[in-house]
């Protein structure tokens, strides 16, 4: 434990001195971190055997090793070298995080198998079933893909619709709004009745997740369209079609990708449920099948698979949102 | 444009126009020459309230009229209904011896106090909105660059309006007004958000490009000293009626200061709070 207070308050100082010479000393305190977690692995024994810690101790130590060469190496990197500086203090706090972890579960037992799994432990089911991992990925990305994109190219045309058509807004605006907060799920009994089958019944559970969000944004994006921009079009000579595609949906982007960004967390949360409909693979049927088996290891390693998946996704709509709405950039 | 010259009674304002002439040879798109417009008791009501109460005034082709008095005056409310952006209850526009056109014609455009460019279309693509409709679309953007040129902007076509200034955004406005050559040109206060200098600039700017294009420009604004800078003729509105119309004969480009420009500017202010 002191090792590990030390090496906090080493990285705080570090973090602002930033450089000592031509060192990257939060480098070194990081691979120490790193160092140690790798040697308690080996050293201590197991309360109860998990599995893979060998090689966990081999992975912790290798990336000691890496970053040690960084921290000789950071001064010369320049670019790359400034972003790894700036990253340095997680390094350290991932390094301490794994060795406390390894100590309070494997180690001492303060945290008991099957409710905790150390590191290793997680590593030890991706050992084992990296296979079955990628059918259930592949499976679970068919269905969030085809329900996704659905449910936002619906949600977008019903927004837009809604937003510029005073008579649709006046009927459908209450009723989205009576059924927006209904959560996807309840809709699973009617589901069964209109789909052919539990695969079509889970794409709509996921879609409707996606695709209400984005409606009611849109559809407010595009009601909230600065009506001298309409003016302007019509002086010009602006036909209706116009209006939609060139004033009303560029403008209300800003909106849309807030839905966008609801819909991806609102369809992901569901996925797991809508996986229980008679799913044979994908990762929210592989975290009911391990919970009822008491594999939580596995569903631990499960959830941080859909979290990487969902960051990543994340990401993607960031790095899509900053290119469409580069126009914005002197606004904001 | 002669026959209008010709045909008008009022006193001629004799303007250079060869420059401009020799120039329309060697660019043969830039159309020269603006329309007549005629109004003859134009009245405009908003509720019980009479914003124009019988409007009679005619602009020869080509002619800079400003339209000068005082906040809610109905002076901008003359220009909506030039444009046809409203309808008058009684009386009768008619532009180069027609009706008044429906809004989105290529004939007339407008110029707003603010730009008002689409921020998510680039430059270029914003110039290329005011092309006429019969102009197919891959035609539009050379067209736009061309009306870019005019105002000086020729390398700025590939940015976002919100890097400009606020003076470059109403010269992109300008062109994109312009990009259709039309033949009446509606200014509403166009300079009246930029900053002092600026506007001294783009007074001198607006006027090269209505010498360059000849179309007939009506100016609502309520600086007296600018309307006396451009302007061929200064229509002052009061009561919803034209109280003082009066020629500007004095030679271009104008000399702020000098003492017949502080004549017509003191005659059209007297005038001004007079009607208080």
């Amino acid at each position: 434990m002191s090792n590990a207070t030390q090496s906090i308050e080493a990285g705080g100082f570090a973090a602002n001195a930033g450089w000592s010479g031509q060192l990257w000393l939060p480098g070194l305190i990081a691979a120490a971190s790193w160092a140690a977690t790798a040697v308690v692995t080996v050293a201590l024994p197991d309360v109860v055997p998990w599995g893979s810690a060998g090689l966990f101790a081999i992975l912790t130590g290798a990336g000691a090793a890496a970053l040690v060469v960084l921290a000789l190496a950071v001064p010369r990197l320049g670019a790359a070298g400034r972003t790894i500086v700036h990253y340095g203090p997680w390094f350290i706090a991932v390094g301490v995080w794994f060795f406390l972890w390894e100590l309070t579960t494997a180690k001492f037992g303060w945290l008991p198998k099957p409710f905790f799994s150390p590191p290793h432990g997680l590593l030890a089911v991706y050992v084992a079933e990296w296979e079955r991992l990628l059918i259930c990925i592949g499976y679970s990305l068919r269905l969030w893909g085809l329900g996704f994109f659905s449910g936002i190219a619906v949600g977008f045309v019903v927004g837009v619709a809604l937003g510029w058509s005073k008579g649709f807004s006046y009927w459908g605006m209450p009723i989205l709004k009576l059924i927006g907060p209904v959560p996807a799920t309840a809709w699973i009994p009617v589901t069964f009745y209109f789909f052919p089958t539990t695969f079509h019944a889970s794409i709509f559970i996921v879609a409707l997740s996606a695709g209400i969000p984005v409606a009611i944004l849109t559809a407010s994006g595009v009601a909230a369209v600065n009506r001298s921009y309409y003016d302007v079009a019509r002086t010009l000579g602006a036909d209706s079609r116009f209006l939609v595609l060139k004033v009303a949906v560029p403008a209300s982007l800003p909106h849309v990708f807030v839905g966008l960004f609801m819909g991806l967390y609102y369809s992901f949360a569901v996925l797991v449920v809508a996986e229980m409909l008679g799913a044979k693979y994908g990762l929210g049927w592989y975290i009911q099948f391990q919970t009822a088996y008491s594999g939580y290891a596995n569903v631990y390693a499960t959830l941080i698979i859909m979290a990487l998946i969902c960051a990543g996704l994340v990401k993607l709509l960031f790095v899509g949102r900053d290119r469409l709405l580069a126009w914005q950039k002197g606004i904001l | 444009m002669l026959e209008a010259l010709t045909a008008t009674s009022l006193a001629p304002l004799q303007r250079d126009r060869t420059g401009a002439a020799a120039r329309t040879v060697a660019e043969p798109s830039v159309a020269t020459g603006g329309t007549a417009v005629s109004i003859t008791g134009l009245t405009k009501r908003y509720g019980d309230k009479t914003v124009l109460s019988g409007i009679d005034l005619s602009f020869r082709a080509g002619e800079f009229v400003a339209i000068v008095g005082r906040s809610g005056c109905g002076k901008s409310t003359l220009l909506r209904l030039l444009l046809g952006l409203e309808k008058p209850e009684g009386g009768e526009i008619r532009i180069g011896g027609q009706p008044a056109p429906r809004a989105g014609g290529d004939v007339a455009r407008f110029i707003f106090q603010e730009p008002r460019l689409l921020p998510w279309q680039r430059v270029l693509d914003n110039v290329a909105l005011g092309a006429s409709r019969t102009v197919p679309a891959d035609r539009r953007r050379p067209l736009a660059q061309e009306a870019l040129k005019e105002v000086g902007l020729a390398d700025r076509g590939g940015e976002w309006p919100s890097v400009l200034s606020g003076g470059q955004r109403q010269r992109v406005a300008l062109a994109r007004a312009l990009v259709s050559h039309p033949k009446l040109l509606a200014l509403d206060e166009p300079l009246g958000a930029l900053d002092a200098l600026t506007r001294i600039e783009m007074q001198g700017f607006l006027e090269r490009v209505w010498k360059h294009q000849g179309f007939t420009a009506v100016l609502v604004t309520h600086d007296v000293s600018e309307a006396v800078a451009l302007a061929d003729r200064i229509v002052l509105i009061d009561g919803g009626r034209v109280a003082l119309d009066v020629a500007v004969p004095l030679a271009r480009p104008r000399v702020r200061g000098s003492a017949e420009f502080g004549a017509i500017e003191g005659q059209v202010l007297d005038r001004l709070f007079a009607g208080r």
